[in-house]
């Protein structure tokens, strides 16, 4: 595994810096809670959790912030996204991260000491993300094979029953097969540092996260997944999407108590 | 039953000395570990060095970073990417007390308390006697462990001359804070490491004249390579496990083909190659003496009236004397033998950091790297956190990784290949002793 310690990469090419989006909903007065970092997965922005959770985390007393993927990025570009935006929030930050933004926010982890963490359907690394999601979209993913940017259906995100489905598509960006590549086969994530609480939800009927591989991740944590019956990939776009968020900030104040 | 009444026993809690960059990081990552902490400030804001308000802080109002941001930040607390590679001391300061803010360290710091005295007390544990700054009596507290961070840049070493008989102003460094002293003045910078180069170099801007005394050559490498901070592009051949006699090959090609020999400006030639040196980098010493404005000259020999006599025989009649010679660092609240400190006021500690014959004392921060500090002093305490914790929860694999440590060699962590000069007795390659460190964190590693 690449040294923690040694990090060539970062002394000699530091990622170069950009003007990144962030948005944010503030409790009213702040308050002691730590604040919580949403970070979204492929082809979704920072306004996919400004639509319900940003304002729910905040009403429930948490400074809730959220960080847009950059265009044109690395899974490296990424991660170093998330770590900056943390690091300059006032206090330790919960990382949530949703998609393959888990699997930024597991790399995170490693290089910052996350008060605690939540894993959203994390999409698996490796070759169990390509098989659920040629399954559930092979006219999508097939093209990914050969190098064109995949495309993600609508049933793949969303449930049958949501409402402003379309409107939400139409704000996805494609992202290039390349970065997806990256993002999947990087290899596993050093471990976490400062030994944060870890918490893995998702839903069992995820067209783009199978249920074992929701079982492996929250078991390569010591424990098991949070699950949320009925509910598509999009957990924070979805028609429920008050049931995980509670979930999590029950959860998370829970373990702040602790 | 304690032995005396009034000494309150903190169990195991932990006593970090000193809340500057290595303070803050020791009680970061001690309480990471699970301990608890108390850590002594006798200044009433944390930033040490880095905080110009302090009367012991070196800075001076124009002092830059030498080393860049990647190599300077800690580890898992990135300073703002939009900062220059190089930023001003009061960036550094805001980035520490953003850093103590952002993990709470605060609760565990106690301003303006000042420590008076550290003793062990037998079976490991520490009583350790502080007092507030304003005065008042002294309060003993029994601690689990002491780690000591209070700086070696604050304690100036004397110029080895008399200069009772010297009618002119003589200063050290850390009394220059502001350009306004030079104004106008003949100055005599002397001493040719990174802040005696600096401070030659803003005379240059505002005394009249300026020399510059240097007791050899060396090699003053430019701050930007290749269109990179220079540090940077070093690490890329490090990187690349270069040899060090290409590396030095390279080192000599880039300055042949920049600013050429330095002997052309009246500098000496260096008694040394690159490399075997702590490296000083200043771009702008070079550009000066091309100009005229710095005349370089030879070791001081002696300061009478209002001359100054130099190793060649030349005498000068400067204003001001500013003597860049560097620090000592000093312990004045523990017993030498604690850290087996020899005649000349140097410890001798495993990794420049663990007590050799005391497990639960360690010093952050005294080491002199050729890049940042701070990752250093980060990693050096993650180390000790995971020892004190191995400690208490497997006190028989502690034993078995003590015995191994003691038999590693100096030369993995130490470099030996260096002028004899005394200001490189903590000099390290900031690689080779990451390297060391590494190794020992994965056998602290929890099984």
């Amino acid at each position: 595994m690449r040294s923690q310690v040694l990090r060539f990469t970062d002394w000699t090419s530091p990622v170069p810096p950009v003007e990144r989006e962030v948005l944010s909903v503030l409790p009213e007065p702040v308050g002691d809670n730590p604040p919580v970092l949403f970070v979204p997965g492929l082809g979704h922005g920072a306004w996919a959790f400004a639509e319900h959770w940003l304002a729910h985390t905040a009403s429930r007393g948490f400074a809730a912030w959220s960080v847009s993927p950059r265009a044109n990025g690395s899974l490296r570009a990424y991660v170093h996204d998330v770590v900056q935006v943390a690091a300059s929030l006032p206090h330790q930050a919960v990382l949530i991260g949703h998609g393959a933004g888990a699997l930024v926010v597991s790399h995170a982890l490693a290089r910052y000491p996350a008060r605690a963490a939540v894993l959203a359907a994390p999409v698996p690394a490796g070759w169990a993300a390509l098989g659920a999601a040629l399954r559930a979209n092979p006219f999508g993913t097939l093209p990914a094979l050969v190098g064109a940017a995949p495309r993600l259906s609508r049933k793949q995100l969303f449930s049958a029953n949501l409402a402003g489905a379309e409107d939400y598509r139409a704000k996805l960006v494609r992202t290039p097969a390349r970065v997806y590549r990256q993002v999947l086969f990087a290899g596993p994530p050093a471990a976490p540092v400062g030994n944060p609480p870890v918490l893995v939800v998702g839903s069992p009927d995820d067209r783009v996260v199978p249920r074992k591989a929701l079982d492996r991740t929250a078991g390569s944590f010591g424990g098991a997944p949070l699950l949320f019956p009925g509910m598509a990939h999009d957990l924070m776009l979805d028609t429920d999407w008050r049931e995980p968020i509670d979930a999590i900030l029950d959860w998370l104040t829970k373990e702040l108590a602790a | 039953m304690p032995d005396t009444p009034d000494i309150a026993d903190r169990h195991d809690a932990v006593c970090v000395i000193g809340a500057g960059g290595c303070g803050l990081t020791a009680i970061k990552n001690l309480r990471e570990q699970g301990f608890a902490v108390d850590c002594y400030e006798r200044e009433t804001s944390v930033g040490g060095a880095w905080n110009w308000r302090h009367d012991r802080s070196p800075v001076y109002a124009s002092t830059h970073l030498i080393s860049s941001r990647p190599l300077t930040e800690f580890p898992d607390f990135p300073m703002p990417d939009d900062w220059p590679d190089f930023p001003h001391h009061s960036r550094l300061l805001s980035y520490l007390e953003r850093y103590a803010q952002h993990f709470g360290l605060g609760d565990s710091i106690w301003f303006g308390t000042e420590v008076v005295s550290v003793t062990p007390v037998g079976d490991g544990r520490w009583d350790v006697a502080t007092r507030s700054t304003g005065g008042g009596a002294e309060r003993v507290q029994r601690y689990a462990a002491v780690v000591v961070a209070n700086g070696h840049n604050w304690s100036p070493k004397a110029l080895p001359l008399d200069t009772s008989a010297y009618r002119g102003q003589v200063i050290h460094s850390s009394a220059y804070k502001d350009p306004a002293q030079l104004r106008g003045r003949k100055v005599l910078v002397v001493g040719g490491g990174n802040t005696g180069c600096d401070i030659a170099v803003e005379a240059a801007q505002q005394a009249s004249t300026v020399w510059h005394s240097t007791r050899r050559g060396y090699w003053y490498a430019p701050k930007y390579v290749l269109g990179r901070p220079a540090d940077q592009v070093n690490d890329k051949m490090l990187q690349l496990r270069l040899p060090l006699w290409l590396r030095q090959w390279m080192y000599h090609r880039t300055l042949r083909l920049t600013v050429g020999d330095f002997t052309r400006f009246g500098l000496p030639k260096p008694d040394h190659r690159p490399y075997e040196s702590h490296p000083v980098v200043n771009s702008q010493l070079v550009y000066y003496l091309g100009h005229g404005r710095i005349t370089p000259v030879p070791d001081v020999t002696g300061l009478e009236g209002s001359t100054v006599e130099l190793a060649d025989g030349r005498r000068v009649e400067p204003d001001l004397v500013i003597t860049a010679t560097g620090y000592l660092p000093r312990f004045e609240f523990l017993d030498p033998d604690l850290l087996d400190i020899d005649t000349d006021g140097k410890p001798d500690l495993h990794l420049h950091a663990f007590a050799r014959k005391h497990p639960t004392l360690a010093v952050i921060g005294l080491l002199q790297p050729d890049a940042g500090l701070f990752p250093l002093a980060h990693w050096q305490s993650v180390a000790v956190a995971r020892w004190l914790r191995l400690r208490v929860d497997d006190p028989v694999r502690a034993a078995a990784v003590q015995q191994k440590e003691s038999v590693r060699p100096l030369r993995s962590w130490t470099r030996l290949r260096l002028v004899p000069s005394s200001r490189h007795w903590f000099e390290v390659s900031h690689t080779g002793y990451l390297r060391a460190l590494e190794d020992l964190l994965k056998q602290l590693e929890p099984a």
